[in-house]
């Protein structure tokens, strides 16, 4: 059986008379991608909460699409992403500032040639 | 995603300030940056913010009450249609507030048991009743109007989750504005029974909606580090003075009196109101307004009648999870 089943833990805020926070059990957190037209990629909107998959699908239409807003929706476990850390953002990004021969305008072209 | 960062690291340095760290913070708000979720940020920083930020949450939530009321009894389909959707809109402004709030490391769990145990205030004008259909014209013409005035300036606030809702906010709620004021005129243009509905419904809403600015510039309590730090781009007086000289010319197109015989036009082109009554303000955000006991019971009452769905939800998903690991295991 599962553990909540009949326990009724989600029933109740006793105390909260006596002003006592009660914390309500966290559902998950999900973030939400949407694609506005074909062509375009997934972007992410926004993040909600739903216990699983579906019900996430179904209030991300309803949160970020009331007026048309895309053609797909992802949603992902907040938890499952992974992300860099913006205080060590310059160790992370380093290895790309220091190439400006990755950039087209570094190399000259004679003017004569025109366009490239 | 940036919540759950952030409950991990809750313990370590978040709370330890450091003189430099505090200056830098600055600098970058003072150089227009903006600051995201897992930036270092001044305690006091990240407390007001969670105060605001959830404070307007809950004033959406609830909110959605008084304009709730009369979605039965709008007068004729066009009108359900508008007002079901304007509901709906401030129930996902709420929970896009919940979201940016939560990025700062409470969960909307524990900020909606807050509003629910009256720790947490909302917005005083959501306190009045709604007595007749021109109030939702009333609500929608000057209570968003008054809304947008406050939030436009929000969508520049140094904190990027807060100034990023403010924009989706912002995009919705011109519609609202635009609804309500199409009410007004309609009543305004109609019998003069319809008339006078209009005008006793201004009469009502007009003083409370000044208040919605918060309390005069002299006797604001946070307005002096929210500036600093950029959250408010704007003070109470200047917003609310900013309002009244949009609002003056729309009633007089409607050819309703404001309330306020006393109120003149200045030689600077602004319309001077009469001094507003701070103890009605007062009373109303201790909890002695008309409908106080009315809001937070219907608050507690969805949040109680509710609880089987959250149970339901989380008791089926706990079922999908444990049959999955079952059928892995095969």
């Amino acid at each position: 059986m599962p553990k909540n089943a009949g326990t009724g833990k989600w029933r109740k805020l006793p105390n909260r008379i006596e002003g006592t926070v009660m914390a309500t059990p966290n559902t998950p957190l999900w973030e939400v991608f949407i694609r506005s037209r074909n062509g375009l990629a997934h972007k992410h909107v926004g993040s909600l909460h739903a216990s699983d998959a579906t019900m996430a699908l179904q209030n991300a239409r309803d949160l970020y699409t009331r007026r048309g807003e895309g053609l797909s929706i992802w949603v992902v476990p907040s938890n499952a992403i992974t992300a860099s850390d913006p205080a060590e953002k310059g160790m992370m990004f380093e290895p790309a500032e220091s190439k400006i021969y990755r950039h087209p305008t570094f190399y000259e072209v004679p003017d004569e040639v025109g366009h490239m | 995603m940036y919540t759950q960062a952030l409950n991990t690291s809750d313990a370590d340095d978040r709370h330890i300030e450091d003189a430099a760290r505090a200056a830098a913070f600055q600098a970058r708000i003072d150089a227009e940056e903006r600051i995201e979720p897992n930036d270092w940020m001044p305690a006091a920083y990240r407390k007001t913010l969670t105060r605001q930020i959830s404070q307007h949450a809950h004033s959406e939530i609830v909110g959605m009450l008084p304009e709730g009321n009369w979605i039965t009894r709008a007068p004729s389909l066009r009108r359900k249609a508008a007002l079901l959707a304007k509901v709906q809109d401030e129930c996902g402004h709420g929970l896009y507030l919940y979201a940016a709030a939560e990025t700062l490391g409470a969960s909307r769990e524990e900020l909606v048991d807050l509003m629910l145990s009256g720790k947490a205030k909302y917005s005083s004008i959501f306190n009045y009743p709604t007595l007749t259909w021109a109030d939702i014209g009333v609500i929608g013409w000057l209570v968003d109007g008054a809304a947008i005035m406050n939030q436009i300036p929000l969508c520049r606030c140094s904190y990027g989750p807060y100034a990023r809702a403010m924009i989706r906010v912002c995009k919705e709620e011109s519609f609202h504005q635009r609804q309500g004021y199409e009410i007004m005129v309609t009543l305004a243009r109609g019998t003069e029974e319809q008339k006078a509905m209009a005008q006793d419904a201004l009469n009502r809403w007009w003083w409370p909606v000044l208040m919605m600015f918060g309390p005069p510039d002299q006797a604001s309590q946070h307005s002096d580090t929210s500036t600093r730090w950029k959250i408010k781009r704007f003070s109470n007086d200047e917003l609310r003075q900013k309002f009244v000289d949009a609002t003056v010319p729309q009633a007089q197109y409607l050819g309703l009196t404001i309330p306020d015989p006393g109120m003149k036009q200045n030689e600077a082109g602004h319309w001077e109101y009469s001094a507003i009554d701070w103890d009605e303000f007062k009373q109303v955000l201790a909890g002695n307004g008309p409908c106080n006991r009315d809001r937070m019971a219907a608050r507690r009452k969805a949040h109680d009648e509710g609880a089987w769905v959250r149970e339901a939800a989380e008791a089926y998903a706990e079922k999908r999870r444990h049959r999955q690991v079952a059928q892995a295991a095969e």
